[in-house]
């Protein structure tokens, strides 16, 4: 498989990027990479990678997150450490971008060094079950306004359109329209559509580039 | 094509209160609640809504108190801190007599506290939120579809009785996603003849305000919202029981607490331990008489909170200390494990026999 070295996950808020980077980590660990997540996540304060870290470490996959991620502090801080991501050539990067323009915003400061390496992938997560960007044109807008809060321009999209735990094998096979219709609005491919391992095999054969995926983090309480 | 969105729980507050007809939101950013002044500030200006960023939280409730006299469905939400901020402001809508919504996403306390989930404002919604004589009904959601169907539920309690509600939820249901629904159906409108709409020298004007000169006209005041209050405590009592059937341990929780609880008695049942839950949904009015009922049968009582002990005491008063009540509980962000609840459960068969 022929891999970007920095793999970056931004999209609307909540439309799963950090899952995902998640399983594209351990995916490309699989692949025998050196790989390093690093979290900059700026505006979710609950839910973050740092969740999944033992079962990243556990693969040998570093990670970076802010030292305040999952205390009890609210400080949009990002470590110094993080531009390890960018400089260090040797590994492969995931990078997992906080939710919308305002996540996007922390880009930044890394865009230059990946610009001159050129040698990324900047994927677009979507998810048409999630409010604000249930349209084609929605999600559009908000790839638009996290494009110009990145600096960076998106070179794929991640057919992420899920219900949680009620999704069904239907719901990604009728999400793939939608997801077609922003790809041609934007002139991108959808690189891969994911799905929950056990709606795999239902879908295997009716769509292209399934990416499967594995919730890594044990919820205590009660599905309603 | 399914009917259902995936929703973080804030989301679904604040297009649940779209979609129960408040256009107009006054707020202040704290975590672990802003998505809901976030989605607010995205969805009012499209809809000819107002979404209004105040300089502080005492502003918003006092702008809250504005529209509210108007009759129009107003909302402001924060997180705990922000709710202390507002508490003078609670005190003058139950003066007013005014229905309005205010939502508290609480998090660890006391002072700045912290940004993780927490129930420790469970005496000051119930019971110390402002100064004077007064209640407010404070409903309490164990998941995104309830943060929905609460948010109705609030609006149209507050309309109906001319008081505040408050959405009691906990920084976890506030950020979880899950799948809903948001066909809630028709919106009741409900008399506002009281309201503050400019009389076009028709008739004479109303009069919204909280200060009474006559000590007498005061005392009256108080007496006939408690009247309504007892009607409330009368008719609007919800909670959910699970497993209460043969229940001979009775876990009582509310929020996140009660979804953790939940996966612990599917498994105490394993082991052979009938235990069930009763779930509070309205925290006032409190399921009294349910509790009441319970502690007939069950030997012993288990409180579940995210907080040093707090519902505890309303679940001793309404059994009338006739069974034991253990506590278990986290602090400071944590949620009880399903271990400690289970740990606690044991206890309770050690203690009840």
């Amino acid at each position: 498989m022929d891999f970007k070295r920095v793999a970056l996950f931004s999209g609307h808020y909540g439309s799963g990027k950090t899952n995902i980077a998640v399983n594209y980590a351990l995916y490309l660990r699989s692949f025998g990479k050196e790989v390093t997540v690093a979290d900059l996540d700026m505006v979710n304060p609950y839910f973050r990678t740092k969740d999944s870290s033992d079962v990243l470490e556990k693969e040998g996959i570093r990670i970076i997150s802010s030292q305040f991620a999952n205390t009890n502090l609210d400080i949009p801080a990002l470590p110094a450490e993080a531009y390890a991501v960018v400089q260090d050539k040797s590994r492969s990067a995931v990078i997992d971008v906080g939710g919308d323009d305002a996540g996007a915003v922390a880009l930044g400061r890394y865009v230059p060094y990946i610009l001159e390496e050129n040698d990324y992938d900047m994927f677009f997560v979507i998810n048409k079950f999630r409010p604000l960007t249930g349209t084609a044109q929605e999600t559009v807008q908000v790839l638009r306004e996290i494009e110009y809060a990145a600096k960076l321009p998106f070179t794929a999209i991640i057919n992420n359109s899920n219900l949680g735990h009620l999704t069904t094998a239907e719901d990604v096979l009728e999400s793939q329209k939608y997801a077609e219709e922003v790809a041609e609005l934007t002139g991108l491919d959808v690189r891969y559509t994911t799905v929950k391992e056990d709606l795999a095999p239902s879908l295997t054969g009716k769509i292209e580039n399934l990416f499967k995926l594995k919730l890594h983090v044990y919820q205590t309480w009660s599905t309603v | 094509m399914s009917e259902k969105v995936l929703m973080k729980g804030n989301e679904a507050i604040a297009e649940a209160a779209i979609m129960a007809g408040c256009r107009h939101y006054f707020g202040y950013p704290i975590t672990p609640q802003t998505e809901i002044a976030a989605y607010m500030a995205k969805r009012m200006p499209k809809i000819d809504g107002v979404f209004l960023q105040a300089e502080s939280e005492i502003a918003a409730i006092n702008m809250v108190i504005g529209v509210a006299a108007t009759g129009k469905r107003v909302m402001t939400s924060s997180s705990s801190p922000g709710i202390s901020l507002k508490s003078e402001g609670l005190s003058y809508l139950a003066g007013c007599d005014l229905p309005a919504l205010v939502v508290n996403v609480q998090r660890g306390g006391p002072g700045l506290g912290g940004i993780q989930p927490s129930q420790s404002d469970y005496w000051q919604a119930t019971k110390a939120s402002g100064h004077g004589d007064f209640r407010r009904i404070v409903l309490a959601p164990a998941s995104v579809q309830e943060m929905v169907s609460l948010t109705f539920k609030g609006f149209d309690l507050a309309d109906k009785y001319r008081m505040t509600s408050m959405l009691l939820a906990d920084g976890t249901i506030g950020q979880m996603m899950e799948p809903v629904s948001l066909d809630m159906g028709e919106v009741t409108q409900y008399d506002k003849s009281w309201a503050l709409t400019g009389t076009g020298r028709q008739r004479k004007p109303n009069i919204v305000n909280s200060l009474f000169l006559k000590p007498e006209e005061l005392e009256q005041t108080n007496f006939e919202r408690y009247d309504r209050y007892a009607q409330i405590e009368k008719n609007e009592v919800m909670y959910e029981e699970y497993m209460m059937d043969d229940a001979e341990y009775c876990v009582v929780a509310f929020g996140i607490a009660s979804r953790v609880s939940k996966n612990v008695i599917n498994e105490a049942r394993k082991k052979g331990i009938k235990v069930g839950l009763i779930r509070p949904i309205t925290l006032w009015p409190f399921p009294k008489d349910a509790l009441l009922k319970a502690a007939d049968k069950c030997k012993a009582f288990v409180s579940v909170e995210l907080s040093m002990g707090q519902m505890i005491d309303d679940i001793e008063l309404s059994i009338r200390c006739k069974k034991p009540v253990l506590l278990c509980n986290r602090v400071g962000g944590m949620i009880p494990t399903p271990q400690d609840v289970m740990n606690a459960v044991e206890e309770a068969v050690k203690i009840g026999g």
